[in-house]
């Protein structure tokens, strides 16, 4: 029974929140390839870490692909500034970063973004703003609320998109950012990922208050509740959080409700929810699916949709190949990059 | 007939100005009135009778500065000749004989002054505390890069709770000198966030033992995001506060960390002596591309020293310091230890041991080309540090000079340290626990016997 997941509308909190989003054709397109492209590449992971050449943990985002693909639109890539969890190979690929460099670095390859010392956790990319891929849960919040303090020192007007999940929302660090950030107006917008589990905990075993967009209300940080299976919804109210924050009127938090097809790592066999769940949210409230329907409705071809997924699968075999073709580190980068050199 | 004594503002005060007196010869005060106004470099406070009485007499004038802490202060006819101060103060005998290293902190001015290459020869020293030494290396580091600012508890309106801060709000402003709450984990992780992206903070804990909620920003936030990012992301902040154990504060408010950072790579570990190296590698610090913790000490705040008065006085990390020259045994020592290792030695040399000291100042790297010199001369090791000895310092320090001067060792190394429990509170258990010079004094007779 998936009895969050199965809420098909965003409740809103308060703002008055369009029924019927509009894309054009073409950004429909395009969130359909950069949706696709997530969803091939994590199922390929999934199959290289079964083969053995990716290592650890390795946590897929196959599922929630229309909350990275919807955020980013709101994106100045390379002026604003994007953090999450360990999560995160949706929203490096959302964020710009090359698909053979992420999946090296899931294979432990020199040419992977972090030369294969970070693994699937830890990647970075400056150029797109992607400031990681952090292994311990909830720190992201504190580091992207110093994202978000840096721009605001500056006296920019740049933004620090902070992503985390339902697990982290319970960390005392989240609350000791929440609060700085609005005493000090700082322009984070904390998207919170509700995939409903946190590892094995549901959120209703883990959680005292199950409406994650409320929890900022202590602070007077205003959220709201957003369906994350729907790219246009996210799109839209990111944009509408971001709007806020570059005029200078501090953070906001987007409860995001989405789901995870896939075990918390590629080690879980998700026994705390049942294959039923699982199944009905597959059928019912498929982002691809759902996304699908509205390039039906404007008219995009079945061609179009299919010159679309052939593309994506060759850039997923090129980066496949890549990551496999790609030396491992020479035993030397053992003691590189531990210091900068003054 | 009861004396008023000069009250101890906080567990370190050793002495104060008397600014006002609200009350003079001849007056009845009652329990609760405030008599007298003191002020420290720190603080300034209210001093209120606890007890009703005539005031005979005022014995220290309104004025005075550097009262010592106990001085009979007013004198008071009370009813029973019970009347005291508060706060109050401790009267309790100390166990003065088992005080280490009492006089506590003295300045010790070394045999053979070496002196850092870099300082020309013909350099003004400047008498500076260490406490301002810290705050003019802030503020000329501010003064030169605008990407430096300064976070913490108290660090602006109030002026830092150990006053290192003083006059920084006032010359940058609110944006770049940042009153947080109390919330170290996470005005931590917002300090390395902004690291990230390019600023350069300092983020002071108010003591190092507060910054044990916000270890896991130093260590897996600030330390190791280079490496996972293949060196792409850098971190240049600066985390310092007073670390160590402070004057009758119990075990939580009592730790060193200097072991427990300096096993991290990422991190670089400065723990200074004087106010020299305070300020020279305060400036450093700053200026590394990498996280840097920089352990001060809160009972040397307030201890004067001399400080070369050049341009921009940067002392290199990294590089240990000969403090004093000597042929029969190497003591190596850092932070507060070194003032007690050349003590020892002074006490040594009146029984004909010559001693060399070595301040680590950098433990992170640590420079143990300069130890293994000096024992290869010596041919003896004590080594000093506040801390548990349990994988400490001196253990490693011990473990370096086996790896590299193992043949000219002539005797087994010794460690000195704090006592393998936590701090206690009672003034002699305190005493008792830490090491002082006698301990030192101790170590350096066995290892010469």
């Amino acid at each position: 029974m998936a009895k969050a997941a199965a809420q098909k509308n965003s409740p809103s909190t308060g703002e008055k929140i369009p029924n019927t989003p509009q894309a054009s054709k073409e950004d429909l397109l395009r969130f359909y390839r950069e949706m696709v492209l997530i969803r091939r590449f994590e199922e390929r992971a999934g199959q290289l870490y079964g083969m053995g050449l990716i290592g650890g943990f390795c946590h897929l985002y196959i599922g929630q692909e229309a909350v990275a693909v919807g955020v980013q639109e709101s994106v100045k890539q390379g002026y604003d500034k994007i953090i999450t969890g360990y999560r995160d190979h949706g929203h490096m690929l959302a964020a710009g970063m090359d698909p053979k460099e992420v999946m090296a670095e899931l294979t432990g390859r020199i040419g992977g973004s972090s030369k294969g010392k970070g693994g699937s956790m830890h990647m970075f990319d400056v150029p797109t703003g992607f400031y990681g891929g952090h292994g311990i849960v909830g720190a992201q919040v504190a580091l992207g609320t110093g994202l978000a303090f840096a721009g605001k020192y500056r006296g920019d007007d740049s933004v620090s998109f902070v992503y985390f999940g339902d697990g982290a929302s319970n960390q005392g660090q989240v609350y000791e950012s929440f609060n700085m950030a609005q005493l000090w107006k700082l322009p984070a917008i904390y998207i919170i990922e509700n995939n409903q589990y946190a590892m094995g905990t549901s959120i209703e075993r883990s959680s005292s208050t199950t409406e994650l967009y409320q929890r900022g209300a202590s602070f007077g940080i205003p959220g709201e509740q957003v369906d994350g299976m729907d790219v246009l919804a996210v799109r839209d109210a990111a944009a509408r959080a971001v709007a806020r924050a570059r005029a200078g009127e501090g953070p906001y938090i987007l409860e995001v409700k989405t789901y995870r097809y896939r075990g918390h790592s590629m080690s879980d066999p998700a026994k705390y929810r049942t294959k039923e769940e699982v199944d009905e949210v597959k059928k019912t409230r498929d982002p691809i699916d759902h996304l699908k329907m509205l390039l039906a409705a404007a008219k995009a071809t079945e061609d179009e949709l299919k010159a679309i997924d052939n593309e994506v699968k060759a850039v997923v075999a090129e980066a496949v190949q890549f990551a496999q073709e790609s030396p491992e580190p020479d035993p030397s980068e053992l003691y590189t990059d531990v210091y900068v050199e003054a | 007939m009861t004396d008023i004594l000069m009250p101890a503002l906080s567990p370190t005060m050793e002495e104060g100005t008397l600014t006002k007196w609200h009350i003079k010869a001849g007056d009845v005060v009652s329990a609760g009135q405030v008599i007298a106004e003191i002020e420290t470099d720190k603080a300034t406070m209210e001093v209120e009778a606890v007890d009703e009485g005539e005031v005979l007499e005022i014995l220290v004038p309104e004025g005075a500065e550097n009262v010592k802490v106990n001085t009979p202060i007013a004198r008071l006819a009370g009813e029973d000749g019970a009347a005291a101060p508060a706060p109050k103060v401790e009267e309790a005998p100390k166990a003065e004989a088992k005080t280490e290293g009492a006089p506590a902190d003295a300045p010790v001015k070394p045999k053979v002054e070496l002196r850092d290459p870099e300082i020309p020869a013909d350099a003004k020293l400047v008498k500076t505390t260490i406490r301002d030494a810290l705050r003019d290396a802030m503020a000329e580091e501010m003064r030169r890069d605008e990407a430096v600012f300064l976070m913490g508890e108290e660090v602006a309106q109030y002026q830092g709770a150990y006053k290192v801060s003083r006059d920084l709000l006032q010359e940058f402003g609110d944006r770049r000198v940042v009153d947080t709450p109390i919330t170290e984990h996470g005005f931590a992780g917002l300090g390395v966030g902004a690291a990230m992206a390019g600023l350069k903070p300092i983020v002071e804990f108010m003591t190092w033992n507060f910054g044990m909620q916000a270890i896991d920003h130093v260590i897996n936030s600030a330390a190791k995001t280079l490496y996972m990012s293949g060196g792409q992301i850098r971190c240049p902040i600066v985390f310092r506060g007073p670390n160590g154990a402070a004057a009758r504060v119990a075990a939580q408010h009592s730790q060193d960390y200097s072991a427990w950072y300096a096993q991290v790579p990422g991190l670089k570990v400065i723990a200074p002596y004087d106010a020299a190296d305070a300020k020279g590698l305060l400036k450093a610090a700053i200026r590394d591309p990498n996280p840097v913790v920089f352990l001060e000490h809160e009972m040397m705040y307030g201890l004067e020293f001399d400080v070369p008065d050049v341009e921009d006085y940067v002392v290199p990390i990294g590089k240990a310091k000969v403090r004093r020259e000597g042929t029969d045994v190497t003591i190596t020592a850092h932070s507060r230890m070194v003032g007690f290792a050349l003590q020892a030695a002074e006490k040594l040399a009146e029984e004909g041991v010559s001693v060399e000291v070595v301040d680590l100042r950098t433990l992170r790297p640590l420079d143990h080309e300069t130890i293994v010199e000096s024992v290869k001369k010596t041919n003896r090791l004590v080594s000093a540090e506040e801390g548990w000895g349990p994988m400490g310092v001196g253990a490693e320090v011990v473990a370096r000079v086996i790896e590299h001067a193992f043949d000219y060792l002539d005797a087994p190394p010794l460690r000195v340290h704090q006592e393998d429990v936590p701090l206690p509170y009672a003034a002699n258990l305190e005493a008792l626990s830490l090491p002082g010079v006698d301990k030192i004094v101790a170590a350096v007779k066995k290892v010469m016997a």
